[in-house]
């Protein structure tokens, strides 16, 4: 697969202004580092948790991201766009919809995982609310998380939201995928955010 | 290493080590994309490694449940749903929570907005979001998934 980005990039950074040069990410990151840093050395004592916090979620998406990377890089390379367009694909159907949120149900592991998931998901040709769903699913219905909700929260309050929720996952995602359409946006941009 | 870092590093180890078997080349370019995507996502990974850390080392679970105790109502669903979208709490940590909520008075219709905002809408992960999947996606995902959560908050306050 080759990145479409140079050839967009390239032919934005003609015409654009300065301002437009800039990178969000990087911006708010430069911007924001000061402010963390200046406010935790005023309080001291939150300081230390700021730090402490950051630290151990770094710590956390080490250990988790390159792996979710590499399976990514993995799924890019061995499973062809045919598979996913049969089974998640827009012919796939309540089947690809009920499959996707399988899918998602069975893993663990913090959303920010299953978004480079559900990147490659589109890219290989799987239906918008397939991947809505995907994605819903993990966030909210995942199995472990439903384990400790049972604990704590009791079956009626854990199995009550977990009937609503898969019923409103399902139309949620249907309905976000017509807005979707809806929206047809800039194209060169959206392809260079999901390149 | 938590238990799931543990199991994912183990399975995706495995995975690439099949796959280095199979066929050498295809696995370098699998990794490639790998590399590509994790250079992508960086700057936005830090913002929110920063936020988060802003975020909890300010605002204590005390506060937290303070607001949501004291509020009730539809208006103590609006509330705890904002509160659940904006805040990063894992889940190990929200239920409990969520319990003693529930313990010392707090309406159910608050409990559940709250976790189920919490658990759907992720305000600090919308960076990560958008690099990946667009700002289009992740617009309607998120606002689509706070209104569904208000919906499934009301109606479990109905039938429980």
């Amino acid at each position: 697969m080759k990145p479409p980005l140079n050839n967009s990039l390239l032919n934005e950074e003609r015409t654009a202004t300065w301002y437009k040069k800039l990178r969000w990410d990087w911006t708010i990151l430069a911007l924001i580092i000061p402010i963390a840093v200046t406010v935790s050395l005023l309080f001291p004592d939150r300081g230390v948790r700021v730090a402490d916090i950051s630290r151990s979620f770094f710590l956390e998406m080490l250990y988790i991201l390159p792996a979710v990377l590499i399976l990514m890089g993995l799924f890019a390379v061995w499973v062809s766009k045919d598979v996913v367009i049969r089974y998640l694909g827009a012919g796939s159907g309540i089947r690809g919809l009920l499959l996707s949120m399988l899918m998602g149900a069975l893993p663990t592991g913090p959303l920010y995982v299953a978004f480079p998931m559900g990147a490659m998901l589109i890219r290989k040709g799987a239906r918008i609310a397939n991947v809505m769903a995907f994605l819903s699913a993990w966030a909210c219905i995942k199995i472990p998380q439903e384990l400790v909700e049972l604990q704590f929260m009791g079956w009626r309050f854990a199995a009550t939201r977990l009937l609503l929720t898969s019923f409103a996952i399902g139309v949620m995602c249907l309905l976000a995928e017509s807005i979707y359409k809806r929206f047809p946006q800039n194209r060169i941009k959206e392809k260079e955010s999901l390149a | 290493m938590s238990a799931t870092a543990v199991v994912i590093n183990s399975l995706v180890g495995l995975a690439l080590l099949l796959s280095l078997l199979k066929d050498r080349k295809k696995t370098l370019m699998g990794l490639k994309i790998a590399l590509n995507a994790s250079r992508k996502m960086l700057p936005a990974v830090l913002l929110v490694i920063v936020v988060i850390g802003l975020f909890l080392g300010f605002v204590s679970p005390l506060f937290i449940s303070g607001i949501l105790g004291s509020s009730s109502g539809l208006l103590g669903v609006a509330v705890s749903a904002t509160l659940g979208s904006v805040l990063f709490i894992p889940a190990i940590l929200a239920f409990p929570m969520g319990a003693s909520l529930l313990e010392s008075g707090a309406g159910i219709m608050s409990v559940a907005a709250f976790i189920t905002t919490l658990t759907m809408v992720g305000f600090v992960f919308i960076p990560i979001e958008i690099k990946e999947l667009g700002k289009r996606f992740t617009v309607i995902r998120n606002s689509l998934s706070f209104i569904v959560a208000i919906i499934i908050a009301i109606l479990m306050g109905l039938i429980l």
